[in-house]
């Protein structure tokens, strides 16, 4: 084959790849074409994969065997043992990895172009090469520990309420600033290897900064952004090499992420840049000046009680929340659902957007317990429902329930969004006790008439309804 | 011919617009599989990984390199493996062997 012919083939072969990917995104959009679009979306990285190592000057095979090798195994254990419940740090760290790798690989081209200019094989680096490796650089090293600080709040290994330092938007901002300046330096000096490194050191220092003061709650804007960013640096490292199929499933991710995030502050009614400088929920309950929570007479509910209520009803909506997924109650609720199911009850799930911690949180626990996904119902289609519902039973759910944001212009969180859980006939609260939510405001859903609270942990409260129900009649 | 250079940037913005089509008609109920999914494709960061380890120029290039590929590799791998996990629990309708969910009993 000529040289021309191979040439042809390869980008013939990266094509139908970049095609692969966007149809398996594509298929991404219905629940039933789903898993053919993502196995078409791993096709593609195969293909990408392939052509590559027969494609380039590829002479360190043992390395890149020994590299993937580690990932594979690391990637497939990770892959089976993670809980369903723990996929927002699954996620989490798997963006930053992807992050991690492109930073570098951009550090490496660049110190490889640098190499070729001092033995006298290239003229001189290309500025617009060394600022986007610069750029890869820097959002690839805050990605990956911004992410692995967002693991570590999601596993509890940091603290999930929002840290303030003293003085950090000052911080912050100089940091910015030393990373753009030591930037603009090197892409006109660029034989300073020791400097690139200080350009990632300090990215990945502004992305601990950046991830540190944002609480728990906000979690899935953080997710969706760094998996924006992730693939944002994963095209920018393919401007780096010019390689245009990293430049189009980066460019593909980093849409996806952008998507998200805004879908996210939508639900939240805050800017990118409210959830970004963080510590929103810092304050405690004191902001609202109003009487402390449990102060105002609210009307609890034994085990029982709540089963007749329930058992006698004829349409029972349930809102999960990230209560849900910490007391792992899913399998427990979806036990009573086919119970109530079968006495002829109506059930359907109402899902908040931000309910959990990532996008479709929720969504994937119960897929786990075996819901059937066309019960689940999204933020606008189930306010309607509620008015015709007899009961909402809100399992570890706060803020997104709360009428406050509808009622009271005082509130900070007027104006979100929320499921109109106290339009149902009857609403059972399940929560531990009466503390707030994330957000510190006191929820006035649960000092109306028709609520009543069922105290004690999700999944023992859910089991003993269960039992509950099973002895009526 | 054009720059290159704007040839790239051409098919970033193109590609961009396209990601931005197809996502926004995701449905809610899948954005946790899109995430997951999106994010193993972000992996292709592999592949740079590959020639950057692969073409030996030193041995810094090398150690870098070879740390991208696993990194990268986790990503990719993990990243398929989890959204496919995640997808084979998404049904229609109730089945009949309900109480067998295929990923670890209730208790």
């Amino acid at each position: 084959m000529s040289e021309q012919a191979t040439i042809n083939l390869i980008n013939g072969l990266y094509i139908v790849a970049a095609v692969l990917f966007i149809l398996g995104i594509k298929f991404l959009g219905s629940p039933r074409t789903a898993r053919r679009g993502n196995a078409l979306s791993a096709l593609a990285m195969l293909i990408a994969v392939g052509v590559t190592l027969i494609s380039e000057e590829i002479v360190e095979f043992e390395w890149i065997i020994l590299g993937v090798v580690i990932g594979s195994v690391i990637g497939v254990i990770l892959a089976r043992t993670v809980q369903m419940t723990g996929m927002p740090q699954m996620v989490a760290v798997l963006n930053g990895f992807g992050g991690g790798g492109s930073a570098l690989v951009a550090a490496a081209e660049f110190m490889r172009v640098n190499d070729l200019v001092r033995t006298g094989d290239l003229s001189a680096v290309s500025e617009d090469v060394a600022a986007i490796a610069l750029f890869s650089t820097a959002l690839g090293a805050l990605t990956l520990t911004g992410s692995l600080v967002a693991f570590g709040k999601l596993q509890g290994l940091v603290t999930t309420r929002p840290l303030m330092l003293p003085a950090r938007n000052i911080i912050n901002a100089l940091l910015g600033i030393a990373i753009i300046a030591i930037s603009v330096y090197l892409v006109f000096e660029p034989n300073n290897p020791e400097l690139y490194a200080l350009v990632g050191i300090l990215g990945a220092l502004f992305g601990i900064l950046l991830v540190i003061p944002i609480g728990g709650a906000d979690m899935p804007v953080v997710i969706s952004l760094l998996n924006s960013y992730s693939g944002v640096a994963a095209a920018a490292t393919g401007f780096v090499l010019n390689n245009n199929i990293l430049i189009v499933a980066g460019a593909v991710v980093g849409a996806s992420g952008l998507i998200l995030t805004r879908i996210m502050t939508k639900a939240m009614n805050r800017s990118l840049s409210n959830v970004m400088l963080g510590g929103f929920g810092a304050e405690s309950s004191s902001s609202t000046g109003g009487p402390a929570p449990g102060e105002r007479p609210y009307r609890s509910v034994t085990a029982e009680d709540a089963a007749m209520i329930l058992g006698y009803s004829q349409s029972v909506i349930f809102v999960p929340g990230y209560g849900l997924a910490v007391a792992q109650a899913q399998h427990a609720v979806k036990e009573l659902a086919s119970l109530l199911q079968e006495r002829g009850i109506t059930v359907k799930y109402a899902i908040h957007p931000v309910a959990g911690r990532m996008p479709g949180h929720m969504n994937v626990l119960l897929a786990e317990a075996d819901v059937p996904y066309d019960q689940l119902l999204d933020l606008d289609q189930s306010n309607p429902e509620f008015e015709r519902t007899d009961v909402a039973v809100v399992i570890g759910a706060n803020d997104v329930t709360n009428p406050a944001a509808r009622t009271n212009p005082e509130s900070p969180i007027y104006g979100m969004p929320i499921l109109n859980v106290d339009k149902a006939s009857q609403v059972i609260v399940l929560k531990r006790s009466m503390a707030t939510g994330f957000s510190g405001i006191d929820n006035d859903l649960f000092y109306l008439d028709n609520t009543a609270m069922y105290f004690g942990d999700a999944k023992k409260s859910v089991q003993d309804l269960v039992s509950e129900v099973r002895e009526i009649e | 011919m054009a720059d290159p250079l704007l040839i790239s940037i051409l098919i970033f913005v193109i590609a961009i617009f396209t990601g931005y089509e197809l996502i926004t008609k995701v449905p809610p109920t899948l954005h946790t599989p899109l995430m997951s999914g999106s994010n193993a494709i972000s992996g292709i960061i592999v592949i740079g990984a590959l020639v950057v380890a692969g073409r030996g120029h030193s041995d810094l290039s090398i150690v870098l390199g070879v740390v991208a590929v696993a990194l990268a590799t986790i990503n990719v791998v993990g990243g398929f493996l989890v959204t496919d996990r995640m997808l084979k629990m998404f049904r229609p309708r109730e089945r009949p062997d309900s109480n067998k969910p295929d990923s670890g009993p209730p208790k």
